[in-house]
């Protein structure tokens, strides 16, 4: 890892392309992904100087604000923006970047933070700060955006009401999809624009053919699917060789982006969905229904309707990773 | 949210699409046409080949752009050109109504109704009733409301732009 260094008196070594990697609302998971490059980290570190990276290099703000606009060759930003801090960084390293690539799921479709899209801030807060069972907060205390003491002025950033992929706030060049994406992917992508590659804006860096492509399970796949039940993960066993569809479960493979190298599907788990969809395919979780709901093995109302009474959450099922970014976006007449 | 229509002064109406299968109810709604009966005229009708062709995207995107409702029209059960078409658009239509019940959207909003190329009449009574139903709940107005979702932004765009030619004249300076 290079020491920090003073930009102004380093010009006489030959200059890198610089690439700056930030946070939002996110868990870490897309961070740790840039860590689990492991040695590969050492091609990207010859290849590149990292300018800005808070959760791992001692960077400021001030800093990048000291760069020249578009000196940066690209940003890797990671997390859904939900506050008014993360929308500032995000549109400080735009201005600064040749490339802002969206990083994660979170980024891309807004991710598991977007599932607060079915929720009212305010009922959010009050849980946060007043009825979680691990708060005791008599005096119903809320944190303030600004708090002045002894002429000291503090500040917190602004908690939106919606939360938004990365391109709703800025303008992004490329995605890569994944919770967390995988190293592979991310060294794919920086080496491909490393070598001058840019392929058409808005494009997704990662294979565009659905999950069902590269299963292991794919010839084990019925032509016909026939739904009599759904079964829950943690409520059946699970046959580690058979289409998961076909045992009944919600898998999420054929309307979800393939290029995770079927690691859920791997570890016997159904695939949740966290590539998003295919570039035909504007909204997953209506793709998914349809794929789903048109097999059922029913008729009549009743039937249909007992049939999916196996999926509880049909919102938190469909749109896990992608609720930010779907058509409907958020709740309209929120919880 | 109060909704009203700041360009004219005409009285919000509802605007319903409507997606009728070509074997029957986009021949009823012909029918209805040639017999010169009349029925609200909220309705733009998208004739699909099936209502099992009606993809979820379509009626999402629909809201999305703007539609107070949206109703599925097609075959009766049993009598589907292609056999189960309607049936696929039967489940799908259950399962939606879940995602459009959680995301906040009234159930009165999607309609799906089974209507034969002979009943005209049911064209009329379906359209009529629904856009009845619909002016009772008001304006669904989803782009509306996503502006105003985006308004929270714009204060902090304003104060990064002022900061920004603050910042700029005083290098001048």
């Amino acid at each position: 890892m290079p020491e920090k260094q003073k930009p102004a008196e380093k010009r006489k070594a030959p200059e890198k392309p610089k690439v700056a990697l930030y946070w939002c609302s996110s868990c870490g998971g897309c961070e740790e992904s840039v860590v689990d490059l492991a040695e590969n980290i050492l091609t990207v570190i010859d290849a590149v100087d990292i300018v800005f990276w808070p959760v791992a290099m001692d960077f400021k703000k001030a800093d990048v604000e000291a760069m020249p606009d578009g000196s940066i060759f690209a940003s890797l930003i990671n997390g859904a923006i939900r506050t008014s801090e993360q929308e500032e960084m995000a549109r400080l390293l735009r201005k600064k970047s040749a490339v802002v690539i969206a990083y994660g799921a979170c980024a891309h479709l807004g991710g598991i933070p977007a599932l607060a899209n079915q929720f009212e801030r305010e009922r959010i807060l009050r849980y946060i700060y007043e009825e979680a069972p691990t708060v005791i907060n008599t005096g119903g205390i809320r944190p303030m955006t600004t708090y002045k003491d002894n002429g000291h002025t503090a500040t917190l950033p602004v908690f939106r009401h919606v939360v938004r992929t990365l391109d709703q706030v800025v303008d992004v060049d490329y995605y890569i999809p994944g919770c967390a994406p995988t190293p592979k992917l991310l060294l794919d992508a920086l080496l491909a624009l490393l070598r001058g590659e840019r392929p058409p804006k808005g494009t997704v860096l990662a294979p565009d053919t659905a999950l069902c492509e590269e299963c292991p399970r794919k010839d084990s796949k019925p032509t016909d699917l026939h739904f009599t039940e759904f079964r829950r993960p943690h409520a059946a066993p699970i046959d580690p060789e058979l289409c998961l569809l076909a045992q009944g479960f919600v898998c999420m493979g054929p309307a979800t982006r393939g290029g995770c190298e079927a690691r859920c599907i791997h570890g016997n788990m159904p695939c949740t969905g966290c590539f998003g969809p295919t570039s035909r395919v504007r909204d997953q979780g209506a793709k998914i229904l349809s794929s789903l709901a048109s097999n059922l093995d029913a008729q009549e109302d009743k039937d249909i309707l007992k049939i999916l009474e196996g999926i509880p959450d049909p919102v938190g099922t469909f749109y896990r990773y992608g609720l930010a970014g779907s058509l409907l976006r958020r709740a309209l007449k929120p919880l | 949210m109060e909704h009203t229509n700041p360009t004219d002064a005409a009285p919000w109406r509802p605007r319903i699409v409507a997606f009728f299968c070509n074997w029957c109810t986009y021949t009823a709604a012909d029918l209805a046409g040639v017999s010169r009966m009349k029925y609200a005229p909220n309705t733009r009708i998208i004739r699909v080949m099936c209502s099992g062709r009606v993809d979820p995207q379509f009626i999402l995107e629909a809201f999305a752009r703007g539609a107070d409702g949206v109703l599925v029209g097609g075959c009766h059960p049993g009598d589907c050109h292609y056999v189960e078409g309607n049936y696929k658009m039967l489940r799908r239509y259950h399962l939606l109504q879940r995602i459009l019940s959680d995301m906040g959207i009234e159930k009165e909003r999607f309609r799906l109704e089974w209507i034969s190329a002979s009943e005209g009449d049911k064209v009329k009574s379906v359209i009529n009733d629904m856009v009845e139903k619909l002016t009772g709940l008001g304006p669904l107005a989803l782009p509306d409301q996503r502006a105003e979702w985006d308004r929270e932004m714009d204060i902090l765009e304003e104060k990064m732009s002022v900061a920004e030619t603050a910042e700029k004249e005083g290098t001048h300076a």
